[in-house]
């Protein structure tokens, strides 16, 4: 079943193109990484998937739901608020920088979220949070609030308030950039006890090794496009010139 | 005169000032939030004519704006209000006047606000009225509380230009005391009242931040 579909996704920001024409769809349980330079769209797609900025053109699909539609000159069509709020408890996002609620602690920036958006009981979302922490780790963090956290673990904890929403897909934003090498280990391992769930995720990610280890699939973006496309062993024996610069440069 | 007297006279006034003080904090702080959107407002009309209003009241002497306010109702509108509207019309010019600066600190400290956090809201799925209350108001409150301390110790004093209109608060009691006496020992007194007035005020700001202070 797929779980998402993107065809023909087009955003410029004023005269700038960003994204030129994107079409991806990831199936129930995949785990798609999309990798690429600096200034290729990548996390753009992200933020366009996840409704934080508008396409200009193309559709957007959520388990079988529009939420974007295309109009004959392929521009996007967004559904009523009404059906946006629905498609939008499909998914989940994991940010860059955390974005943790700083006056929130660790427990209720977990339960916040079910308690005021989904109504649901405070004791139902506190076990919810509760199993969540325990399986990140972060048990004995509950009380404490973002500011007495490392990088690391501000980064479990939002994985563990986007998951407390039960979402059917998660994006995840380069979520070990913002960290050191000491502390993105903890973050990827997190991650990859997702992907043996069989949660379906989408990565953008400059950690080359762990999209190869991890995924079912791998984007290489540049320039708006997608420039390669397949599993792991595709995109890292490609004959693809730019790919096997790109990808040699992080290598070595 | 007695001390003791001179005494209860100032604290008659000074139950006027503190009158004046609660109730333009009462009323200015909420209305100076409501004043910050409609300056950060996407309706450009809306836009304009908040930056007018906080220009002018920034602008233009309070003495001026209490005189304005009492008068306008007669030279406007051909009104005749009782005298109990000095009182009436002290309150509503000082609410205008401080909701105005108020109303940029607010500002200064919505926009100060990293996007993040909005963006985060946003895709756990808060509506717009959730995330202001529950995500933002409450850091731009701590974000705002220096300026705004500073703004209410202005305020502590500047309830003696109530005077203007008749009103006797400590200020004036104490001046027309200073002047059937012949003697500036009520000024200094009255002075000395403002001095404590003061004090308690940052002493709770300063307790209020301290509680702020459990995250950053």
């Amino acid at each position: 079943m797929k779980i998402l579909e993107i065809n023909h996704m087009k955003k410029s920001f004023d005269d700038l193109e960003v994204i030129k024409d994107i079409s991806l769809s990831v199936n129930e349980g995949e785990v798609l990484s999309i990798i690429g330079p600096s200034g290729s769209g990548k996390s753009t797609v992200l933020r366009c998937a996840t409704m934080l900025e508008k396409m200009d053109g193309g559709e957007l699909i959520y388990l079988g739901e529009h939420a974007a539609e295309m109009n004959n000159e392929g521009r996007s069509v967004y559904a009523s608020k009404k059906d946006l709020k629905r498609i939008h408890k499909h998914f989940g996002l994991v940010f860059q920088s955390f974005n943790l609620f700083p006056h929130y602690s660790v427990l209720k920036n977990i339960i916040d979220a079910p308690m005021s958006v989904d109504k649901i009981s405070r004791k139902e979302a506190e076990e919810r949070a509760m199993a969540l922490l325990k399986k990140l780790g972060l048990e004995d963090k509950k009380d404490a609030y973002p500011f007495q956290l490392s990088g690391g673990q501000q980064q479990r904890v939002s994985i563990a308030r986007a998951l407390a929403l039960q979402p059917k897909i998660l994006f995840f934003d380069e979520p070990t950039s913002a960290l050191d090498p000491e502390l993105t280990g903890e973050v990827l391992k997190v991650i990859k006890e997702l992907a043996q769930d069989n949660m379906t995720m989408i990565i953008v990610t400059h950690e080359m090794q762990f999209a190869k280890e991890l995924s079912d699939r791998i984007i290489f973006m540049e320039d708006g496009v997608i420039q390669g496309e397949g599993t792991p062993e595709d995109i890292f024996n490609t004959e693809n010139e730019r790919i096997k610069d790109f990808i040699g440069k992080f290598a070595g | 005169m007695e001390f003791s007297f001179m005494l209860m006279q100032l604290g008659k006034g000074f139950l006027a000032t503190v009158q004046v003080f609660a109730l333009t904090l009462i009323f200015s702080l909420p209305l100076g939030l409501l004043i910050s959107f409609g300056r950060m407002s996407k309706i450009f009309p809306v836009r304009l004519i908040t930056k007018f209003y906080i220009s002018v009241m920034r602008g233009t002497p309070l003495m001026l704006q209490l005189i304005v306010v009492y008068f306008a109702p007669f030279y406007v509108f051909g009104l005749q209000l009782p005298r109990s509207y000095r009182f009436t019309a002290v309150i509503v010019a000082f609410v205008l006047n401080y909701a105005a600066y108020f109303a940029e600190i607010y500002r200064s400290g919505i926009e100060s606000m990293p996007v993040g956090q909005y963006e985060a809201a946003k895709v756990l799925g808060y509506n717009k009225g959730q995330t202001f209350f529950k995500i933002i108001l409450p850091q731009v409150i701590k974000r705002v509380l220096p300026p705004v301390t500073n703004e209410t110790i202005t305020l502590v004093k500047d309830t003696s230009l109530a005077f203007v209109l008749s009103v006797v608060e400590m200020f004036t009691a104490a001046k027309q005391i200073a002047a059937s006496e012949t003697t500036i020992m009520p000024l200094m007194v009255a002075g000395l009242f403002y001095y404590i007035f003061n004090l308690v005020v940052a002493l709770g700001m300063e307790q209020l931040e301290k509680k702020l202070n459990y995250y950053r």
